[in-house]
């Protein structure tokens, strides 16, 4: 069998097997719903709540991809400026790790003391989803090739012209590597806040149905929005690795297949 | 003395000293002719690489001057340089690494295309402009360096061991392209490197450089006429030459170290 084949095979064969053990395990001993609910129970759920968890999944990844817009933005117009200026870059640098260290369960709290809720949501999947696209692009633009550099500098190109024609390019790779990670991080973000805004109640998203259905006991919806949100999550992995192949298939070493 | 054969560019007494306080130069003296092909030639670290970037403008000289005689805006875009990498952007094809030159210059679209077409072909790589480094062998990259610092057509090609990373084969055949573009178009050509043999196939002059500081030790014009080919790589002129400059080199790395 093609290695190819057996690298979709196999985990489908784990999945199954989980999902029949666990089957199995709650039909043998009886285990009421809102201790465990069985995957059966979990996929009729997930049909019968169909429309409020698909409303919720909208508005979870409404969050998330504003979210990440908005640190892709602000982590690559950061680096840049990074980039341009040494003396902003000194200024600043230290204030993001701090923003990046600090957990997000932490700051969620207080930004929904200070935020309108979906403001506040916004902020948290911003705040952990900016650093990774800052951090890889800073290093991205700082590592590029000191003879290209030379070589610009020969022709006389302008700041502009560095920036455009060789900085930015030349950290594509990392730029892309930063956005995989931002992706998942901003849907982590956006998911710490609703769970953080649950207790107040005014919430729509997934992490707030999970929040909510926790104190109804209603467990087999907890565990049906919990699945939305890893597809999600994984989606958003995949889209994001397609983008990065996509852009860097013709030249980077990540994206070209070895030859053998 | 003939039109050509005045200076394009002369160092004069330059010194260089990094802020690491190494001293890679010091009373660094070269005029180069217009038309001319010199080489640099010494050991690794003697400073001949850092007298390139200086005439490059790459690198500023701590002491001396470099004077651009009858060329009021000195350097400018008119010089080509090939570094020892092929330094070409990977996300660009060849084509587009040729035109670099012309796009930050802000070449008219038309003319830029013609001329990379032009030069591309010069160095032999027409079938090659849609493909990427990546794609290509190390010559190949080599001959794409060498179009891009060729195509805004320099009058001064400034070439840093441009070869020294090349198989033998590949080196020898790009050798004998270099000549035959340089005897093409008669820009003047200092070439840096630290082979004996490649210096005096390819030169009409000589600088053997000392080391530490880095200076002139002395200058040896090899006058052998060109056409210089396979035939020449073996003759007893080039042997004889070869063996002038090598012990020239023997006795300028004894005196470095003295």
């Amino acid at each position: 069998m093609s290695e190819r084949a057996l690298r979709i095979l196999l985990p489908v064969f784990v999945l199954a097997l989980v999902l029949a053990g666990w089957q199995a395990v709650v039909d043998l001993n009886q285990i009421p719903p809102y201790v465990l609910p069985a995957p059966g129970l979990v996929f009729s759920t997930l049909i019968s709540d169909g429309a409020l968890l698909m409303h919720s999944l909208w508005v979870t990844l409404l969050t998330t991809f504003e979210g990440f817009l908005l640190a892709v933005v602000g982590g690559i117009g950061l680096a840049i400026l990074f980039s341009q200026s040494r003396l902003i870059e000194y200024s600043l640098y230290p204030y993001a790790v701090i923003l990046q260290v600090t957990p997000i369960v932490a700051i969620a709290p207080l930004l929904l003391i200070y935020l309108p809720q979906p403001l506040a949501v916004l902020a948290c999947a911003w705040i952990v989803a900016f650093f990774p696209v800052l951090a890889n692009t800073t290093l991205g633009l700082s590592s590029v090739d000191h003879n290209l550099i030379a070589l610009f500098e020969l022709y006389k190109a302008s700041r502009w012209q560095l920036l455009w024609n060789l900085k930015l390019p030349a950290a594509l790779p990392q730029m892309l590597a930063g956005l995989r990670i931002a992706g998942g991080l901003s849907l982590i973000g956006a998911v710490v806040a609703e769970i953080a805004a649950g207790s107040a109640g005014a919430g729509s998203g997934l992490a707030y149905r999970i929040a909510e259905s926790g104190y109804r006991l209603n467990i087999p919806r907890m565990f049906a929005a919990l699945l939305l949100l890893s597809l999600a999550g994984v989606a958003i992995f995949f889209l994001l690795s397609a983008l990065s192949h996509l852009v860097l298939r013709n030249w980077h070493e990540s994206a070209v297949r070895r030859e053998h | 003395m003939n039109a050509r054969s005045h200076a394009i560019v002369a160092l004069r007494n330059v010194g260089k000293t990094f802020d690491t306080g190494t001293v890679a130069l010091r009373g660094f003296d070269l005029a180069v002719r217009d038309g001319e092909f010199v080489s640099l030639l010494g050991p690794s670290g003697c400073g001949k690489s850092t007298a390139l970037r200086i005439v490059a403008g790459l690198s500023t000289a701590s002491e001396g001057a470099v004077e651009w005689p009858g060329d009021a805006h000195g350097a400018g875009a008119r010089i080509g340089f090939v570094f020892q990498e092929p330094t070409l952007m990977p996300w660009a094809d060849v084509a587009a690494n040729v035109r670099l030159p012309l796009k930050l210059a802000h070449a008219d679209e038309a003319q830029a295309r013609a001329a990379v077409e032009q030069t591309l072909a010069r160095v032999g790589l027409a079938d090659f402009a849609g493909a990427y480094p990546r794609e290509l062998s190390g010559g190949m990259k080599m001959r794409t360096s060498i179009a891009r610092a060729l195509v805004t057509e320099p009058r001064l090609l400034l070439l840093d061991e441009p070869f020294a990373a090349l198989d033998e084969i590949t080196r020898f055949k790009l050798n004998n392209e270099l000549l035959a573009l340089w005897q093409q178009q008669r820009r003047t050509a200092i070439f840096v490197t630290h082979s004996v043999f490649e210096s005096v196939y390819l030169s009409q002059r000589i600088i053997v450089m000392s080391p530490r500081p880095g200076r002139v030790f002395t200058e040896i014009a090899v006058d052998a006429p060109y056409l210089r080919d396979e035939t020449f790589r073996t003759s007893a002129d080039y042997a004889g030459f070869c063996r002038l400059v090598s012990d020239a080199l023997s006795q300028a790395m004894a005196e470095g170290r003295s």
